[in-house]
């Protein structure tokens, strides 16, 4: 870049003060994480102190706590509840989406922009919206408390977002290449399995995983639609607070232990979900 | 360019299917349309139909506490949902919390996002950093702020106020009870603080994606910083600007996670989710909570529209 050397160290003692407050925000903006998760690693009696102790002893107590040491309340059957319906949603959401995306981008049918303004505008339709009609169906069919139940909800909650995603994943496929191909003599599978399905791969990826947070996520219909049996995470850690004497490690061991596989799988996929995240309308 | 590209190739591309085989184009057609029928069918039966459901209850006297008393009841509920003024209250609720969350996460985002435009040292760290509070899980969050941040007794904030006084010989620091005393402002500067990172990754995406040379050719004619930013960056950002408003405000309204566990619905931070909520599984009022969640459904139509003619926008331009 061409500065001329009289405006050089301004311009640059400039940009370090900019770079030092990106430093700032950053730091103020994981300072809460930061905390939970120091907070998770001290006794109760450290946890609760008013001014904060900062180098106090760290102990594994609350995640012990957090398992069940004293309560006996194991956290893994809600955690098993939420990973199989995110899971299983998340699945779901691809055989359904993956042929509509197709439908509506490699081979548009038409009045396609239609169709993707009805999967859109269901998700502005509210939850509570259907949730009472849902919730009687399910008592009377014998689903209420059924991870089942959740997996078709959560399906109906991504899958308007997914098939945004696919369709702009699959936009990036070469149509030259699909011609060429189908002039050769490939038919329909070799044409999916060996150009189509290499492009979007990353893109399914990133499909997958967003769906997958927003299940893991989900707090609403879980916290209606299940009871003791399918409760999922968010539900178990709405329940863990009692009022009853110092929690606040226990609090925060079980956040960070929840909240875990999601930043785990964010900070792995930070540019795909970016992409993802904003309908695949930028990369 | 994503945006772009798909449409110029449309057009390039004629329907190599309809060339080949003219007699048999209604059975094309089905073909091509048959991947699209079981997402269709799908999102009907679940989505739409509960909502048929919705309505039809909506006209009945139907608490679950009386079940004899079923009966049809006309308008009384929608009567009695539009002079409630607690729904009142919690549709203005709404109305205020989707918007200072979504603007000041925007704005907030947007100083994020130009500051990490720029090259410096550790930035992929600071941006990891910064994009944490949206990967925690938002319930687990909510309990964050309330017990480890807003807590009146031994939570960061007061903590942190008492250490400050401490620092200048004061033993009588302001510890004020966040969640009773500005219970909107504490449930918003959590959504702020979660949803922030999200207009961040958008903006950094449409500050990435602009074409470089035109900013080096304005530097080059000697704009400075300022008509840079005014002239090409913001207009090349506004899509984007509405894009991340447009996804933000589809999940800010319909928050109810952190509603219910900040404050549980009181102190005026009832937002209608939550009202719903509240009518259908505490007062267990089946027919009163469905009229509400009609009325919510006709709000959420309204705001709707106008975001689906912005994303219409978005698609034409993608198609053009």
């Amino acid at each position: 870049m061409a500065t001329t050397t009289a405006d050089a160290p301004v311009v640059r003692r400039r940009r370090g003060a900019l770079g030092l407050l990106a430093w700032l925000c950053g730091v103020l903006f994981f300072l809460p994480v930061a905390w939970m998760v120091l907070t998770s690693l001290h006794s109760e009696s450290d946890a609760a102190t008013n001014p904060p102790s900062l180098g106090a002893p760290l102990t594994l107590q609350g995640y012990r706590e957090f398992f069940g040491a004293s309560t006996g309340v194991s956290p893994w059957p809600p955690l098993i509840n939420s990973f199989s319906a995110s899971l299983m949603s998340t699945l779901l959401v691809l055989v359904l989406s993956i042929p509509a995306a197709y439908a509506l981008s490699i081979k548009p049918v038409r009045k396609w922009s239609d169709a993707m303004f009805f999967f859109l505008s269901t998700k502005m339709l509210p939850a509570v919206a259907g949730l009472l009609p849902i919730y009687l169906i399910a008592k009377n069919s014998g689903l209420l408390d059924n991870v089942a139940l959740l997996v078709i909800l959560y399906t109906s909650m991504n899958l308007p977002i997914a098939v945004w995603m696919m369709r702009s994943f699959l936009a990036e496929v070469p149509v030259e290449i699909l011609e060429a191909a189908s002039i050769d003599g490939a038919g329909l599978p070799t044409v999916l399995a060996r150009i189509v399905a290499p492009v979007v791969a990353p893109g399914i990826a990133a499909t997958s995983l967003i769906c997958f947070i927003f299940s893991w996520n989900e707090l609403l219909f879980a916290r209606v639609l299940t009871g003791v049996v399918a409760g999922t995470a968010p539900v178990f850690l709405t329940g863990f607070v009692t009022s009853q004497g110092l929690f606040l490690a226990k609090v925060c061991a079980a956040a960070v232990c929840v909240s875990l596989p999601v930043l785990i799988a964010g900070f792995a996929a930070q540019d795909k979900l970016v992409q993802g995240l904003s309908l695949g309308a930028v990369k | 360019m994503t945006l772009t590209h798909s449409l110029t190739r449309r057009a390039r591309a004629p329907r190599i299917a309809g060339r080949t085989v003219p007699p048999r184009r209604s059975r094309g057609a089905w073909a091509r349309r048959a991947p699209l029928l079981p997402a269709l069918i799908f999102m009907i039966v679940v989505t739409q139909l509960p909502f048929v459901g919705t309505v039809a209850i909506s006209f009945m006297r139907w608490n679950a506490l009386e079940p004899d008393h079923k009966a049809f009841a006309g308008l009384d509920n929608y009567k009695e949902a539009v002079t409630d003024p607690q729904l009142r209250s919690s549709l203005l609720t709404t109305v205020t919390l989707t918007v200072t969350v979504v603007l000041v996460s925007l704005a907030l985002g947007l100083g994020l996002a130009l500051l990490l435009d720029r090259r410096f040292r550790g930035r992929g760290l600071v941006r990891t950093m910064l994009i944490t509070p949206f990967l925690v899980v938002p319930v687990a969050s909510a309990l964050l702020w309330k017990h480890a941040l807003y807590n009146a007794t031994y939570g960061l904030i007061n903590g942190s106020l008492t250490w400050l006084w401490s620092l200048f010989g004061s033993d009588d620091p302001p510890q004020p009870d966040w969640l009773s005393s500005l219970p909107m402002m504490s449930v918003e500067a959590s959504l702020i603080w979660q949803w922030t990172p999200f207009m961040m990754l958008i903006l950094l995406a449409g500050l990435q994606s602009r074409p470089l040379d035109a900013v080096e050719a304005a530097r080059m004619d000697g704009a400075t910083t300022w008509q840079i930013f005014r002239y090409l960056t913001f207009p090349h950002l506004r899509r984007y600007l509405e894009l991340a408003a447009l996804l933000g405000s589809i999940y800010v309204v319909q928050n109810f996670d952190a509603v219910f566990t900040l404050t549980g619905g009181g102190l005026g931070t009832a937002n209608l989710p939550y009202t719903v909520y509240e009518t259908f599984y505490q007062a267990h009022d089946y027919g009163q909570a469905s009229a509400e969640g009609v009325i919510v459904v006709l709000c959420s139509l309204l705001v709707g529209s106008f975001a689906l003619r912005t994303v219409s926008s978005l698609l034409r331009e993608e198609t053009r």
